[in-house]
């Protein structure tokens, strides 16, 4: 029942992406997505699913897995879409009673859906190609300088490995609660709302008090071994650049410029281009 | 040279109402003194509730007597400054496997003790693969704790104190959830531990067959010492254990069955072996 609850999907694979520094991963990302937000033209979307793309070929996990993340927001994607091609107003192309699609509003949803598409899929392979801990590790040193503020970014960054490490110990139990419950005539397949939420009582009572009693051993066992904050620990692993980090953050570099300089020329490349009335202009 | 010594420890545990007011006092551990040799396979026993587990927890700092002293390798366990080298010294394995494995990989957990004691990258990484080949663990290095049997992921445990280089490991009934097969699991990594390595162990437990090969046997009633001797010595007095809700070894009691009955066995029998050669010579 409580199974398929898989955090952070990640696909193993020796690729170059795989081995890439956490931080690099989440900075690119990051930066990605903001300049899908920030410039929404098609010389620019062409330009980052150029890249994406060949993030795509570099990182050596199944397409079918990237795409997956899609299925989740399709009802949003689908949406949108028809949102755009029927509500936004300029030049009608075709019209029928009350509906009207124009120009505009078809170029609209075709971005937005490249601009969903491009953004849910850099996400998929960010996760996919980085374990939770490294994805947290670097998480923390990236924030590090946030500590200047007082910000408990190593106990932060802590908690949320452990709380990966315990997801499918946890959902474990809850199976087993779930069953014992149903045992003794616990029913939590009714139809109705409010009964399906007052059946989650006696689910959710039992497995709280049994994560803080878990909680309270790991932080005994933690004490027991030593641990007393993150002043003066060593890693395991620890982050370190190396030469490809180097070449992406470059790359990465590039692309931001790249990117920058066709958002701001667009209109003149558009101008270029296009001539008065050619049919090209649909796609601008 | 004495690992442990404890003198006098009595600890308290103070029950309070809602408010806060002082409801009563429960006397846990009750003027318990003990010296542990380095080096021996010392082994604790009681029952539920006997203050067996909150006497372990004294060992390493993290309970402190509320009178009494604890020392360990020489260190009072009241020293705030010394409680990391403590923690060191007398690493500790608890008994819910699950609650006590910190890191997502076999490794990383291993490596938490070494990382919180600031040690080099390079070491750690030696002292990982060294703890886990000890325990017999190495081919699981890479592998999620979550996909391991309860007695491997105690052997992990094992591992993770081990890899902190302690003088004395202190277990605190790590097989009680545990099948019989992780429990021979367990039990025979600690003797090779404090055969080969010469590591002492302190194993607490309510299961009288692991106790057989200690040097020396605790055992523990109501919070303090009732008991205490060689496995020979502590399980020829049957009738006494009894009293203490503790069960001798099926053999040792098959044995104390047919001495009653009038066969002429020897006082004390602990394995199925000398109790077949003590039935042929009668």
């Amino acid at each position: 029942m409580f199974k398929e609850v898989s955090l952070g999907q990640y696909y193993q694979a020796d690729s170059v992406i795989h081995r890439l520094d956490p931080r690099v991963k989440l900075v690119g990302t990051l930066l990605y997505m903001i300049s899908l937000f920030v410039f929404n033209n098609i010389f620019c979307y062409a330009v980052a699913a150029l890249l994406l793309a060949s993030v795509m070929m570099l990182c050596k996990v199944p397409v079918g897995y990237m795409f997956k993340g899609l299925r989740a927001v399709l009802f949003i994607m689908l949406f949108t879409v028809v949102f755009n091609v029927f509500f936004t107003t300029g030049d009608i192309l075709f019209e029928f009673g009350i509906i009207h699609i124009s120009k505009e509003g078809i170029k609209m949803a075709v971005l937005m859906l490249v601009r969903l598409t491009l953004l849910i899929v850099s996400a998929s392979i960010m996760t996919l190609t980085t374990t939770p801990n490294r994805l947290t590790d670097g998480l923390e040193k990236l924030f590090r300088p946030l500590k200047l503020f007082k910000a408990p970014v190593h106990e932060v960054a802590l908690m949320m490995s452990i709380a990966l490490r315990f997801i499918p110990i946890l959902s474990e139990e809850t199976d087993k609660i779930v069953k014992a419950q149903t045992a003794r005539g616990a029913k939590f397949d009714s139809k109705k709302l409010i009964e399906r939420v007052k059946s989650l009582i006696p689910l959710i009572v039992p497995l709280f008090v049994s994560a803080f009693r878990r909680a309270s051993d790991l932080a005994l066992a933690m004490e027991a071994r030593g641990y007393h904050g993150g002043e003066g620990r060593t890693k395991l692993y620890p982050l370190k650049y190396e030469g490809r980090d180097f070449v992406s953050y470059i790359i990465l570099a590039l692309y931001v410029a790249v990117i920058v300089f066709l958002g701001i020329m667009s209109a003149r490349i558009v101008a270029f281009l296009t001539p008065e009335n050619s049919y090209l202009t649909l796609f601008f | 040279m004495k690992i442990i010594k404890a003198e006098k420890v009595t600890f308290e545990y103070i029950r309070r109402d809602e408010e806060g007011n002082v409801e009563g006092i429960n006397r846990a551990v009750d003027n318990v003194s003990l010296d542990v040799k380095e080096g021996d396979f010392i082994s604790i026993l009681g029952a539920n509730g006997s203050g067996k587990s909150t006497f372990a927890k004294h060992l390493n700092s993290i309970l402190l007597p509320t009178e009494g002293t604890v020392w360990v390798d020489g260190m009072d366990t009241k020293d705030e400054e010394k409680i990391n080298k403590i923690r060191q010294t007398a690493g500790m394995v608890f008994q819910n496997p699950d609650n006590q494995i910190i890191g997502q990989v076999v490794d990383e957990d291993v490596a938490f003790g070494p990382e919180n004691m600031g040690i080099p990258t390079e070491e750690i990484k030696e002292r990982v693969e060294e703890a886990l080949k000890t325990v017999g663990m190495y081919e699981f290095i890479k592998r999620s704790p979550n996909s391991l049997s309860g007695g491997q992921k105690q052997r992990v445990s094992i591992a993770g104190v081990l890899a902190m280089h302690p003088k004395c490991i202190v277990l605190d009934e790590p097989t009680a959830m545990l099948d019989p097969t992780g429990r021979k699991e367990v039990i025979r990594a600690l003797r090779a531990l404090n055969e080969v390595e010469g590591i002492t162990i302190i194993l607490i437990t309510h299961y009288m067959e692991e106790t057989v090969y200690s040097d020396k046997i605790f055992v523990m009633h109501k919070g303090s010492i009732a008991m205490e001797g060689t496995p020979r010595e502590v399980f020829s007095r049957v009738d006494e254990l009894k009293e203490y809700k503790l069960e001798v070894p099926q053999i040792t009691l098959l044995a104390h069955t047919l001495r009653q009955r009038g066969l002429r066995i020897p006082e004390c029998v602990l394995t199925v072996k000398e109790l077949t050669d003590a039935i042929k010579n009668c």
